[in-house]
């Protein structure tokens, strides 16, 4: 975007990049066909995109709309390629950019859930200590003997961060994580379009 | 094309059957491609019928070209089929080629049974994986149900919106299997629908902002091409209304005559000294279906500084890609040109006088002379076998392709083009060894033309096959190629880049063309010198047989005027200052040691 430059004296040309980047959340509803996911994956990739976090799960089973929700990284000269880019896909049906639609409903960001599944495994003080603190944060114990528990949080993304790192020293084992859901405040909804 | 919803032309077929029926539901006359295990029963089906034609090409690259050269010089789709494995992959070039020039290409492959997919079977590739990148959509079919709306579906994505190239993949149990045909139906999926009607608030603003303009430039592209016969009688009738000077892309040549009045030559890096003044001086600036490609614009943050920029396209991701543009009006050009056209004519008063000086401004960059070269008594120029060849066919029914590399920034600036749809070039892929298959796809679909393939003779070895294939089919396409013994272009590089060392871009077996014309069965011709050139030039017109003219030029002859690397439109490396310092320093040692 008529940025700086240095002539690189190769065919192509280099632009320096002037503007930094930010993180916004996508959701993208698509037809849940073969090769769909693959088609949005493959597009980040190719055209070297960051994913922080993806999710995707049929939303709509009489349609078959599947909603992805993505969340990436870029300055806003590329998120707006990037959502252009998704919309050009052939089974795509729309793209949101939740981020914006949130500044422009005057909010900081938009609603962001992550789910992750903590085994912690220990016996005596540190045990005791991991239930207290899973306790504190709202977490579930969803398995249990003697020997461990496992954790089942949900929460923003910087609460689930929070959890593992205090969950470190006291016996942590595995950790699985599901990636952002997200979806805006107020009443309106994200529909197929035309 | 209707009966939505009824049961007419619903019919129990195989699969293979359907594909031919599908085909000529849509209009298909003529196919190119290459047999193989997977796709026997679709052979089988061509075999039993008359309707459509099948070209039979020697390697399945060929038959992409010529599929791209079949659409490009129609404004139909292309079509293509292959078997699985090789043949699929081979085809991935032609698909990448008309991604990034926005052709129509349905291309069909054959798959291993359903059963053997994931097995590493025989012939075997992930096909759908494979050109997912470079496709606009692909489909693999699983059930022989989904069949035929999956193959009118894959036309009406090719041929719609931004067009491209489409690949719908038939494992072979699917291609046996029987199942319910269904005809085309007007019901396309609900997520694919391209905007064409441009925003008549945003043409509004355009058209004030192009009737206060005091130093306008119209830079046309492919897309006016791909939208059709209108579009480019629009952009003329634009042209005349308004008196703006117009400049075009290398894939939008010939939308607007190059003898016209406004006409200032193409632009970008080897186009000419005006067209890139204009652009980088201009005031307004209307870009109509091309997309601020790399080599248009050269160097970014000098790239016409002082304008603002009206921007009418298709692709939603064109619009702000690389240049930031004032007015973005999403839509079809031909649409857009329909409006303006319309409110240009109710809203402004034409005061063509205004444009005086910038015209006058003009006509000095013009005098220039851009283009000029040193003639020779002695040795063939290049530019001078270009500028006969188009003198000699100019009143023909002439189309031309092209290879890419020197020879075809040459046609691009020496050959005029009136019509369009008649230049058909590999602009955003690159790709050499395009122009002799496109050749043979133009001549299968105007057999009466004059199809000529102006050619490197590095690029022309690289898809030469398709000779046979040429006289297989009777399709008397003319090879005319610019033989200088080096990669030009690389060795032009070299020359500016790398210290004139000239590592690999120099053909030292070079084959005698003229032979090898005769062993394919078609019909040689050498030329030497330049007075021999216009007879040379007429007997290959005449002969009515594929020929290979062998057109020896000036070895050393390199394309100007051009815009070095990092430099801005006005920075231009002009032919009468192209001595060999000055392009061994056109680049500094700063730009090199980046590279």
């Amino acid at each position: 975007m008529n940025a700086q430059l240095q002539p690189t004296g190769s065919a192509y040309f280099i632009a320096k990049e002037t503007e930094s980047a930010e993180k916004h959340t996508l959701s993208v509803l698509v037809d849940n066909e073969p090769g769909t996911l693959a088609r949005v994956i493959g597009l980040f990739s190719g055209r070297g995109y960051n994913i922080d976090s993806l999710t995707v799960s049929e939303t709509e089973h009489e349609k078959h709309l599947s909603r992805i929700t993505i969340v990436t990284r870029g300055t806003p000269h590329v998120l707006e390629q990037i959502k252009h880019q998704l919309e050009r896909i052939v089974p795509v049906h729309r793209v949101n950019d939740l981020t914006v639609m949130a500044r422009e409903l005057g909010q900081e960001r938009p609603l962001e859930r992550e789910l992750a599944l903590v085994k912690v495994a220990g016996t005596g003080n540190a045990r005791v200590e991991a239930l207290r603190l899973a306790e504190a944060f709202g977490a579930n114990v969803i398995d249990a003997n003697t020997g461990h528990f496992i954790f089942e949080i949900t929460g923003r993304v910087s609460k689930i961060e929070q959890f593992i790192a205090i969950m470190a020293p006291l016996g942590l084992v595995e950790v699985c994580r599901t990636g952002v859901a997200a979806m805006n405040r107020g009443p309106q909804g994200m529909e197929a379009g035309a | 094309m209707s009966n939505a919803g009824s049961d007419a032309g619903r019919r129990e077929m195989s699969g293979a059957e359907m594909v031919v029926q599908a085909l000529r539901d849509n209009g298909v006359e003529h196919i190119f491609g290459y047999p193989g295990g997977a796709v026997l029963p679709i052979y089988d089906e061509l075999f039993q019928q008359e309707e459509i034609q099948h070209v039979l090409v020697r390697h399945e690259q060929g038959a992409g070209h010529a599929a791209e050269g079949y659409a490009r010089s129609t404004g139909k789709a292309g079509v293509f089929l292959v078997t699985s494995g090789p043949g699929a992959t081979n085809a991935v070039t032609p698909l990448q080629d008309a991604l990034m020039d926005s052709i129509p290409l349905v291309c069909i492959t054959g798959q291993v049974p359903t059963t053997l997919i994931g097995s590493d079977a025989f012939q075997e590739c992930d096909t759908v994986g494979i050109t997912r990148p470079c496709t606009k959509h692909n489909w693999l079919v699983k059930d022989v149900n989904d069949l035929s709306r999956i193959i009118h579906e894959a036309f009406h994505v090719a041929t719609t919106g931004r067009p491209g190239p489409v690949v719908v993949d038939i494992p072979k149990d699917v291609q046996f299997a029987k199942g319910t045909y269904t005809p085309p139906q007007q019901a396309p999926r609900t997520s694919y629908s391209p905007k064409v009607q441009g925003d008549i608030e945003a043409i509004k603003q355009a058209v004030a902002l192009m009737a206060s303009a005091k130093r306008p430039v119209i830079y046309s592209g492919g897309g006016v091409v791909n939208s059709g016969p209108e579009a480019s009688h629009l952009l003329r009738e634009l042209v005349d209304l308004t008196g703006f000077p117009i400049t075009s892309t290398l894939m939008g040549l010939g939308a607007y005559p190059a003898s016209g009045k406004n006409w200032l030559g193409m632009l970008g890096m080897h186009g000419t000294y005006e067209a890139n003044m204009v652009m980088h001086d201009c005031d307004v600036m209307i870009c109509l279906g091309a997309r601020f490609d790399d080599r248009i614009t050269g160097r970014l943050d000098a790239f016409s500084p002082n304008s603002k920029k009206i921007h009418v396209d298709v692709d939603p991701s064109s619009l702000n890609k690389n240049v930031h543009v004032d007015i973005p009006i999403l839509g079809d050009v031909g649409r857009v040109l329909e409006d303006m056209v319309r409110l240009w004519r109710a809203t402004v008063k034409p005061e063509k006088s205004a444009l005086h000086p910038w015209w006058e401004q003009i006509a000095r960059w013009r005098s220039r002379d851009s283009l000029a070269y040193r003639s020779s008594d002695d040795v063939i120029m290049p530019q001078y076998a270009i500028q006969r060849l188009y003198e000699l066919t100019k009143d023909r029914d002439t189309y031309i392709t092209t290879e890419v590399g020197q020879h075809q920034m040459w046609a691009a600036q020496h050959y005029g083009f009136e019509k369009p749809n008649r230049w058909m070039t590999s602009g955003g892929l690159g790709t050499m060894g395009y122009g002799l298959p496109a050749a043979l796809g133009v001549q299968i679909a105007h057999p009466d033309a004059l199809v000529i393939d102006i050619a490197g003779d590095a690029s022309v070895q690289m898809t030469m096959q398709e000779m046979s294939t040429a006289v297989q089919y009777e399709a008397p396409i003319k090879i005319f190629i610019l033989n200088n013994q080096y990669m030009g272009m690389v060795r032009q590089w070299q020359q500016l880049l790398h210290g004139n060392r000239l590592s690999h871009s120099y053909t030292e077996a070079m084959p005698d063309f003229v032979l090898m014309a005769q062993a394919f069965g078609g019909h040689g011709i050498r030329c030497e010198k330049p007075g021999d050139l216009d007879a040379a030039i007429q007997e290959m017109i005449d002969v009515k047989k594929p020929v290979l003219f062998d057109c020896r030029v000036a070895a050393l002859a390199n394309c100007f005027p051009m815009i070095p690397s990092g430099k801005a439109h006005n920075e231009m490396l002009l032919p009468d200052e192209a001595t060999d310092e000055a392009v061994a320093n056109a680049i500094d040692a700063k730009g090199r040691e980046l590279v």
